[in-house]
């Protein structure tokens, strides 16, 4: 069921974050709205089907852009990589794993980016970008990142439920 | 001693007659006011105690007509006001097309299928815009995209109904450019930033600000005389090899809502006829 739900949620985000999300600008940075659901559903506490959520965020990320693929399906990965393990670390305080992924994924995010682009052969000033890019997209994830961590945290508590053993 | 009957009657009917004549005459109006005064002012102050009664009685039900009035005319200035906003965008979206059109009347030698610009690249370094038209709309790759006011880009990703178009502000931008009136050649580059600029554009190239940049054609990815945009400032350095000229683009792509796609210009394909070095 969580699997089934990740298409149309993901899905959804997608044309979202393209439609809208990516107009909205700080400096030049955007926010990145797959990242922090992303995110959000890997540092709740029983969701078992993290990982399968990355996949299909990178799935369905690359047709919206034109990252390689084969850079995109791996970054989101990574992020769902770290999610769990700052869920694992910060195991009592579910809401500062969330702030720290959301960080560290967006740092890993644009880092594997501009490397990718660096290599295909686009000309990206790093220093310009980390100052104009970089930064303003990580203080944009982390305004969404509670609302959506709230919101993510109601939806794993419906596919599962706390059992209480009598 | 009783007076005749009919003597009562003719002297009742001549008083009668005399009170209505002096009344017809004006000259019992005084006696009429002092008399009726006393009765006016009851009425007046009943009237006015009846109607003081009456308002607050029927009041809450007034209230409560305007009330729901009230909001019925407010809900019928908000779909009015709806109705205006929809009326706006349908205008604005007239005027762009009929600007197109008068693009595309002007440049009749070139083919065009409008497109409207659905959605931008999630990632923030590419400047890349997503369009509703795809091969089935005869898309392909490597097509030139225009506004009204310029050049946008090329197709860069083609599906059945979507493209994928870049912009000439993207970083991985790189067209060959013509500036007039002076008719140097450079290579017009894009940034991160989405800031343009035209670099080995050569030393002893007469350019200056406002001059018109447009595409030379050379390389086959463009059509040539495509305008770009103006010159808006220089850098001439005499220990560098080549001028570099920052530039204002015509078309305003963070208003892009609907394009034109040139169908029948296909890119050239020159590397088979770039030499190999080393080969014979």
């Amino acid at each position: 069921m969580a699997i089934l739900l990740a298409i149309p949620i993901l899905g959804f985000m997608v044309i979202l974050q393209s439609a809208v999300f990516s107009q909205i600008q700080l400096l030049y940075g955007t926010t990145d709205l797959i990242l922090i659901i992303v995110v959000a559903w890997a540092v709740q506490e029983r969701v078992t089907t993290a990982w399968h959520w990355g996949i299909l965020a990178g799935l369905l990320a690359s047709l919206a852009t034109a990252v390689p693929a084969f850079a995109i399906i791996p970054t989101y990965v990574l992020i769902t990589g770290i999610a769990i393990y700052m869920r694992r670390i910060f195991w009592q305080r579910p809401l500062l794993a969330m702030i720290t992924a959301t960080v560290l994924g967006t740092l890993a995010s644009q880092i594997i980016t501009v490397v990718v682009l660096v290599i295909d052969g686009t000309s990206i000033p790093v220093i310009e970008a980390f100052y104009l890019i970089t930064i303003p997209s990580v203080l944009l994830n982390l305004l969404l990142a509670v609302p959506i961590y709230a919101l993510m945290g109601d939806l794993a508590n419906w596919l599962y439920p706390e059992t209480i053993e009598m | 001693m009783n007076l005749p009957r009919t003597f009562q009657t003719a002297a009742l009917a001549i008083l009668i007659i005399s009170i209505l004549l002096l009344a017809l005459g004006g000259y019992l109006t005084p006696i009429s006011r002092a008399a009726f005064s006393p009765f006016i002012s009851v009425q007046t102050w009943l009237s006015s105690r009846y109607l003081a009664i009456r308002d607050f009685m029927t009041a809450p039900r007034d209230v409560a007509r305007l009330t729901q009035l009230n909001e019925q005319l407010n809900a019928e200035v908000s779909r009015l006001q709806a109705q205006i906003i929809e009326l706006q965008q349908e205008n604005s979206e007239l005027e762009v097309l009929s600007a197109l059109l008068d693009f595309a009347r002007t440049h009749a030698e070139n083919e065009y299928i409008t497109a409207a610009v659905i959605g931008r690249d999630i990632s923030p370094f590419l400047h890349y815009v997503i369009i509703n038209r795809g091969s089935d709309d005869s898309l392909r790759r490597g097509m030139p995209v225009v506004s009204s006011q310029g050049l946008v880009g090329r197709v860069a990703a083609v599906t059945a109904d979507g493209a994928r178009v870049q912009l000439i502000t993207d970083p991985d931008t790189a067209i060959n450019v013509r500036i007039q009136p002076s008719g140097a050649e450079g290579l017009l580059q894009g940034s991160i930033t989405g800031n343009i600029t035209i670099e080995a554009i050569p030393q002893d190239a007469k350019i200056q600000n406002g001059d018109l940049v447009l595409t030379s054609g050379l390389g086959g990815n463009y059509p040539p005389d495509m305008l770009i945009g103006q010159i808006s400032g220089i850098r001439q350095s005499p220990v560098e090899l080549f001028q570099t000229a920052s530039v204002e683009p015509v078309v305003d792509f963070s208003q892009l809502e609907i394009v034109l796609v040139i169908v029948n210009f296909r890119p050239v394909n020159i590397a088979p006829l770039i030499p190999v070095p080393g080969s014979p």
